[in-house]
């Protein structure tokens, strides 16, 4: 390992990027667009989302959970006890954001088997509102299995489980006033720092493939390591101003209550940013093709940081083999450490096993980046 | 080129892509100092062969040294010991001369106190003087190609792979570029450049000539020229051409018979086979000069090279 060659390397890299509007645009314009976008979506309070209720047993818990629904002040049930044909059309014709259809046999199969499920569907057009809804739905849901569990459980003699409702509970107290935005937001920081960091390092390498720079580069005595390090550091500065945008916008322009350590938040931020510099780059050495890259790297982080980091859905809500998947979602980590320094003000040592898990994964990938670089052309 | 250890040295190299041979258990072997130039057509294997001794691609089968280290084993020892430059213009084009040349002096860590000295001489000898600060994709090609000699000899490596340097550049600049050549074999520096214009050829020490991936003759220009034929060369000015070739194809003692614009080219065993030619064509009603002897050109020795060895295949043709 060289000083020397390392920083030349980043000396190189940071002029290119100077000189490169397109990268230009994703490090300064892309988390300002995407900040206002998504921070903007989710900060119109989503109240009263017309909703169609078909509620096909009409059994005093069938009528229970409707109630629960209206009474959230989040859904308005205009149309409950429709058909399943009307309940189509009411969605075709948008007259309705979505639907909840409760089965015939809804009492009957929680009381027999202690679970019963409920059909929701949503109108994905306001991709935005429809996520954000259908945590809600989720919630009053889980929060109605959770009471009928305890008084299940009080009938029969038992200790009342309460798994999902402590977790609802816990998070209805740390976001008082039911404010979905200080919830939302600081995991909307973390999906704009997963998607932008690879967007950044996905075409280091694939770049110097396609315009013929790389065979001159590796006819020289430079390494593997010195190679991804030099490029590293220009997008770890960038990286970091982003993340500080992101999160001071969060602060003070949205005013999400923040109760942590700036330093927590800096040491867990670089550590983040690491790793989804490092996915980026990973996939740029593995890619020749720029175009390629930059899309892999779309779609390798656009969905699980969207979808299975809990930024929409919460994660103890979902199936278990989903749950088991989302382990490998890095942006998982950071959604909670965030969420908990943000609002529960969490000390380090209270964020171990997320920063643990985040270190690990930054390790790995850098080592497996680092040998995947092909210093030759076969 | 007798005495000292040669620099570069291939036994039986060989590439092959899936099932196809690029380079054919190539022998090769320069010594220090000198200037070794690579000919052969399109596809012949010449980067091919240049990238296996950069290492930056493995032989599939045979060996190679450079500088004393094993291109397959030891690339990155190899890498620091040469300067390379591709056939593909390979710079940084979106930086500027002076921050190409910071670059690769960084990269071969060039000691600071040298590094003004090094990229002030590799900004004269590519006679960039005021253009220092313009973006390298903006310079002409003769600029660019002596900007990207100048980055890969920063580091004052012993052994040059120079891959095309010259295609496409202007001939004064090419010119230019061979001096810059000479100069630095004067100073030790042993180099293997290939081209694909004959006349640089003459510029060589020695000369290399594949096809299709084998060898087909190594030696000075005018070994090559001497003994390349494998017999004497005469120029005969006739009419009609065309009888003329397809009686001389048949007559005694003539190798090859070839046109070459409103003359015949015609290959001899010796003197005495040439001053039989006129009287033969005379006696089949066709007018000729007497033939005149001309010195062959690297082509003509190359064309005969190549049709020979395809006549006798297992030939490896003309060794020093
Ligand atoms: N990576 C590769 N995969 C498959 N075939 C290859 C590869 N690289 C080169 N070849 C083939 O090997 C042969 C030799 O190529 P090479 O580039 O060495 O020729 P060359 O003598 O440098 O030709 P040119 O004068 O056009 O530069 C060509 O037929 C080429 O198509
Ligand atoms: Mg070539």
């Amino acid at each position: 390992m060289s000083l020397r060659r390392l920083f030349a390397m980043a000396f190189k890299e940071t002029l290119q990027i100077w000189r490169d509007p397109r990268s230009l645009a994703i490090a300064l314009l892309m988390p300002v667009m995407q900040m206002a976008l998504l921070g903007y979506g989710v900060s119109l309070d989503i109240k009263r989302v017309p909703l169609c209720i078909n509620d096909q047993e009409h059994s005093q818990l069938s009528r229970d959970l409707v109630q629960r629904f209206v009474a959230s002040g989040w859904f308005s049930a205009d149309h409950a006890s429709a058909t399943d044909r009307a309940v189509r059309g009411a969605l075709d014709r948008g007259a309705c954001a979505g639907a909840v259809t409760i089965p015939v046999d809804f009492s009957r199969a929680l009381m027999t088997t202690g679970s019963a499920s409920v059909q929701t569907v949503f109108d994905a057009t306001d991709t935005n509102t429809t996520n954000v809804a259908i945590g809600y739905a989720q919630g009053v849901i889980a929060q109605t299995t959770a009471d009928f569990e305890s008084q299940w459980a009080a009938a029969h003699g038992l200790r009342p489980p309460k798994i999902g409702a402590v977790d609802l509970e816990a998070r209805v107290w740390f976001n008082e006033g039911l404010d979905s935005r200080n919830f939302i937001i600081p995991a909307v920081v973390a999906v704009i720092l997963a998607l932008v960091g690879a967007q950044l390092t996905s075409l280091t390498i694939s770049r110097e493939w396609e315009r013929g720079t790389m065979e001159q580069l590796i006819s020289t005595p430079v390494t593997a390591l010195e190679v991804m390090l030099g490029k590293l550091v220009p997008y770890f500065v960038i990286g970091l101003v982003d993340a500080a945008f992101c999160l001071f916008t969060a602060i003070y322009w949205f005013k999400v209550p923040f109760r942590g350590s700036f330093i927590v938040l800096a040491i867990t931020t670089a550590l983040f940013t690491l790793v989804v510099l490092g996915i980026g780059y990973l996939i740029s050495v593995r890619i020749r093709s720029q175009l390629g890259a930059s899309q892999v790297a779309l779609i390798l982080t656009m969905t699980p940081t969207t979808m299975l980091s809990g930024y929409t859905f919460a994660i103890d809500q979902m199936p278990a083999p989903v749950q088991a998947v989302t382990l490998l979602v890095y942006a998982r980590y950071y959604v909670t450490i965030l969420r908990d320094v943000f609002l529960k003000g969490s000390p380090l040592q209270d964020l171990l096993i997320p920063i643990a898990a985040l270190s690990a994964y930054a390790a790995a990938i850098i080592w497996i980046a680092a040998r995947s670089f092909r210093d030759r052309l076969d | 080129m007798t005495g000292s250890q040669p620099v570069v040295v291939a036994e039986g190299l060989t590439k092959r892509f899936g099932a196809f041979t690029a380079v054919d258990r190539l022998d090769l072997s320069i010594a220090k100092g000198e200037v070794v130039g690579f000919i052969g057509p399109n596809g012949a294997g010449k980067s091919t062969t240049i990238r296996m001794l950069c290492g930056l691609l493995r032989p599939s089968a045979g060996r190679a040294s450079v500088a004393g280290f094993d291109v397959g084993r030891q690339p990155e020892a190899v890498r620091a010991h040469i300067g390379y430059m591709s056939q593909k213009f390979s710079l940084y084009g979106d930086l500027t001369c002076r921050e190409n040349l910071r670059f690769f002096a960084g990269i071969y860590r060039v000691p600071r106190q040298e590094r003004a000295e090094r990229t002030h001489f590799a900004i004269t000898m590519a006679g960039l003087e005021g253009r220092e600060d313009m973006l390298v994709r903006t310079l002409a090609g003769g600029w660019k190609q002596r900007l990207a000699l100048g980055c890969a000899i920063l580091h004052r490596p012993p052994v040059l792979f120079l891959d095309e340097p010259t295609s496409g550049v202007e001939p004064q600049a090419r010119r230019r570029f061979w001096d810059l050549i000479h100069t630095l074999a004067d100073g030790g520096v042993t180099i293997l450049v290939s081209t694909h214009y004959m006349d640089e050829a003459e510029y060589c020490n020695r000369i290399t000539m594949i096809d299709a991936g084998r060898l087909v003759a190594i030696g000075s220009p005018r070994e090559l020229r001497q003994q390349g034929l494998g017999g004497q060369l005469f120029e005969i000015v006739c009419a009609p051409l065309g009888a003329a070739l397809a009686a001389l194809r048949q007559a005694p003692g003539v190798l090859e018979v070839d046109i070459f614009g409103d003359k015949l080219h015609v290959l001899v065993h010796e003197q005495a086979v040439a001053e039989t030619l006129r009287p033969f064509l005379t006696e089949k009603g066709i007018t000729a000069d007497p033939p005149r002897s001309i010195a062959p050109s690297l082509e003509d020795v190359f064309v005969q090279l190549v049709s020979r060895r395809s006549k006798a295949p297992g030939d490896a043709g003309i060794k020093p």
